[in-house]
């Protein structure tokens, strides 16, 4: 029985769900602003996670500190998504964003029908150089969003000095100009009393990074006062069906046969 | 008819009903009111230039340089009574030498057009003075004429004086008519027609320079602008901007209108030529001069984010860059509401605060207290969507749950909170129809979060359909 002794959370590649590296000292946390001018990428881990991925943007986009609008805690951030994504995962919901602490009042939301609409809306937007931070949501495929689109997002946001984040939501990875890409998947809250659901907690992986080392998961949890590290080994993740990622046999086998 | 069973402006509502229990009632609307009478005025104003709104019932003519044209003042009065009344109106026309004397004739028809029997009521000088007037004896104005103006200022004031003055005319009364302003439209003719749509562009810059200086002259913004471009052949194309906020920067309507013309279906097409080519402005907003900051802060930040939503706005349509604005209602998917984010930021200091979670101690839904987590979900789904649920105890909360073809087995779960329906917009009231519903924030063994509720009770379910189960929203 070769998948027995692979234990989640244990022998640790640092990819595949339920696997972790801790996050190595002085890294790069989810809790600190996203750099202005830079393109982020979050993706949702699996296309059920997207509430979460979604609300981790958001949350990043509400941190956000550009340089160039003087009253930076107030400006408006501009939420770009397809009609499809309100018509699949639920329309935004602004007592639910009051409820996270974030002001509803500076967000502004633009519900477009296709793709290209929506990149060339946000290049606009962040050539402006009027809003603080930019969302960009995209889901599925997204055949438009290739190297050329997301270098070209960069260079907008880089121009003016705006942050900007990519939300995808389903579909492969495509190489992208992105400075970082987390994976951000939803994870068991910490319980409140009677066994209620507590505050929204995530997995964030770090999956590129050009200042420093990729790599590194984080469990966090957010409060309307900010964020707060969780203890990883808490709520094990649920049994895997099967095993993440196919290990040859063989090297699995060896050290099994010299404990037997 | 309402005069004919005893009722009467003042009178109390129950009185009212007591006197007729078939009354019809409809609420006072003083702006709809005025908003009519507006449009009154405009129907009169053919006859005279000089039409005057007087609140809250009338409409004063000056037709003494006009009558004649008409065949004399009767003539007018009748002519202008037919069409009002082709228009359901049922008014009361009196003609006065004076605008006071005109006004009081109206609604005191009694007196027969003469000033002298107009009642003291015709002074409009409030209820007390009028009874003090009736108490000495005074019943018309023809009294209070035939006493000595003193003792009529010393007791009543000089504005009873002023008001029998105005009656007669020995003092101005000043009215103050609507005014009607010409809509700004430039226009340029072109003796020789113009082959191509660059040079139709350059003539628009043109007209909206022109436009410009005189919105600036008159101290207004223009909202909405309209070019026509008028072909040789008779073919007109018309192309319409909006500008959320009233502007008179000719580079910042230029570019609306290049954003419009680069998003037509088809492209200008200049065919034979444009000999003409013309641009109205629509509506104004007053826009007042104002001194340029020496930073570039927020106010200059916020205009090119407007300037920018009323670019993209022309792209995609206004309704689809929006702002949340809240709503004042406690069933969830009413409590917000969507308003186009053209000219909105404006709007939005009025709105009403957005429910915090810092409520005090136990006001809130089940008391929830800033430590809390939300109680409201980042998605909603309009409509819900029906799941289907298993629960241990038919109240309790749900055990496992199929959404979208998938399972889910509840892990955590917190509940239940009652919304109660919105009785005051159900048609058959509070008791029948309309299903309460409970609300369940559960996690699943995956760690994501929904929100459920179960539409009815089971006790209603025993008349009606048994309670469903929906999935209204994902929390993060």
């Amino acid at each position: 029985m070769p998948y027995e002794s692979f234990s989640p959370g244990r022998s640790c590649p640092s990819w595949g769900r339920g696997m972790a590296t801790p996050p190595p000292d002085g890294a790069t946390s989810p809790a600190d602003p996203p750099e202005p001018g830079r393109l982020h990428e979050i993706r949702a881990a699996t296309a059920e996670d997207a509430p979460s991925a979604a609300a981790a943007a958001l949350l990043m986009a509400w941190g956000a500190r550009p340089e160039n609008v003087p009253h930076h805690g107030r400006g408006t951030i501009a939420w770009l998504r397809p009609e499809r994504a309100e018509r699949r995962n639920g329309r935004l919901h602004g007592p639910g964003l009051a409820a996270l602490g974030l002001d509803p009042a500076r967000l502004l939301l633009a519900v477009l029908p296709d793709d290209l609409a929506l990149l060339k809306a946000a290049a606009d937007l962040l050539r402006s150089g009027s809003i603080s931070a930019l969302l960009l949501e995209l889901h599925g495929p997204a055949h438009q969003l290739d190297l050329t689109a997301s270098r070209r997002l960069a260079l907008a946001a880089a121009g003016t000095n705006t942050p900007a984040i990519l939300l995808r939501v389903g579909g492969e990875p495509v190489p992208s100009a992105a400075w970082r890409r987390w994976s951000v998947g939803s994870r068991a809250s910490q319980p409140l009393e009677a066994g209620a659901p507590g505050h929204p907690a995530f997995t964030l992986d770090l999956q590129r990074n050009r200042t420093g080392p990729a790599g590194g998961r984080w469990q966090m949890e957010w409060r309307p006062d900010g964020w707060r590290t969780l203890e990883p080994d808490h709520a094990p993740q649920p049994p895997l069906s099967r095993p993440a990622l196919p290990v040859p046999a063989v090297k699995q086998v060896q050290p099994l046969r010299r404990s037997a | 008819m309402a005069l004919a069973l005893g009722l009467a402006p003042g009178l109390p509502l129950a009185d009212a009903r007591a006197r007729e229990p078939a009354l019809a009632v409809v609420l006072h609307d003083p702006a709809a009111d005025a908003a009519l009478l507006r449009a009154l005025g405009r129907l009169c104003a053919d006859a005279t230039p000089t039409v005057a709104i007087e609140r809250p019932d009338a409409l004063l003519l000056e037709i003494g340089g006009s009558a004649h044209l008409f065949g004399g003042p009767e003539a007018l009065a009748e002519r202008l009574q037919l069409r009002l009344e082709a228009h359901g109106m049922r008014l009361r026309k009196a003609l006065g030498p004076t605008p006071d004397a005109a006004l009081a004739f109206a609604r005191y028809p009694a007196a027969e057009g003469r000033i002298a029997r107009l009642p003291v009521a015709a002074l409009n000088l409030g209820e007390e003075a009028e009874r003090g007037l009736r108490r000495a004896g005074l019943a018309t104005v023809h009294d209070v004429a035939r006493q000595p103006r003193a003792a009529i200022a010393a007791r009543f004031g000089m504005g009873a004086c002023l008001a029998m003055d105005r009656l007669d005319g020995s003092a101005a009364r000043p009215l103050s008519p609507r005014r009607v302003r010409a809509r700004l439209r430039f226009e340029e003719r072109l003796a020789e027609p113009i082959l191509t749509a660059d040079g139709a562009r350059t003539i628009l810059a043109r007209l909206i320079e022109r436009a410009c200086t005189r919105l600036a002259r008159r101290g207004k913004g223009g909202r909405r602008f309209e070019a026509s471009l008028f072909r040789t052949d008779g073919q007109t194309q018309s192309l319409a901007v909006e500008s959320g906020h009233p502007t008179r920067d000719p580079a910042a309507i230029g570019r609306l209108f290049a954003e419009r013309i680069d998003t037509l279906a088809d492209p200008l097409d200049p065919g034979f030529g444009y000999d003409r080519i013309m641009l109205s402005i629509g509506r104004t907003d007053p826009l007042a001069v104002r001194q340029p900051p020496l930073q570039a802060d927020k106010e200059a930040d916020s205009e090119a984010l407007a300037a920018l939503i009323d670019r993209l706005s022309i792209r995609f349509g206004p309704a689809r860059l929006m702002r949340l604005l809240p709503a004042d209602s406690h069933v969830p998917e009413r409590a917000e509401r969507r308003a186009p984010a053209q000219g909105a930021i404006a709007q939005g200091a009025t709105a009403l605060p957005w429910p915090q979670q810092q409520k005090p101690e136990g006001t809130g839904p089940q008391g929830i207290g800033p430590g809390d987590p939300p109680a409201r979900p980042i998605f909603l789904f309009d409509p819900p969507e029906p799941i289907e649920v298993l629960a241990e105890v038919p109240d309790g909360p749900p055990f496992r749950f199929r959404w979208r073809r998938a399972q889910h087995r509840v892990s955590r779960a917190e509940g239940p909170e009652r919304i109660a329906p919105e009785w005051w917009r159900l048609k058959s009231g509070a008791l029948h129809g309309g299903r309460t519903r409970d609300y369940w924030r559960v996690e699943d063994t995956a760690g994501r979060r929904f929100w459920l509720f179960r539409h009815g009770l089971y006790d209603e379910a025993l008349e009606s359909r048994p309670p469903g189960w929906f999935l209204h929203g994902l929390f993060a």
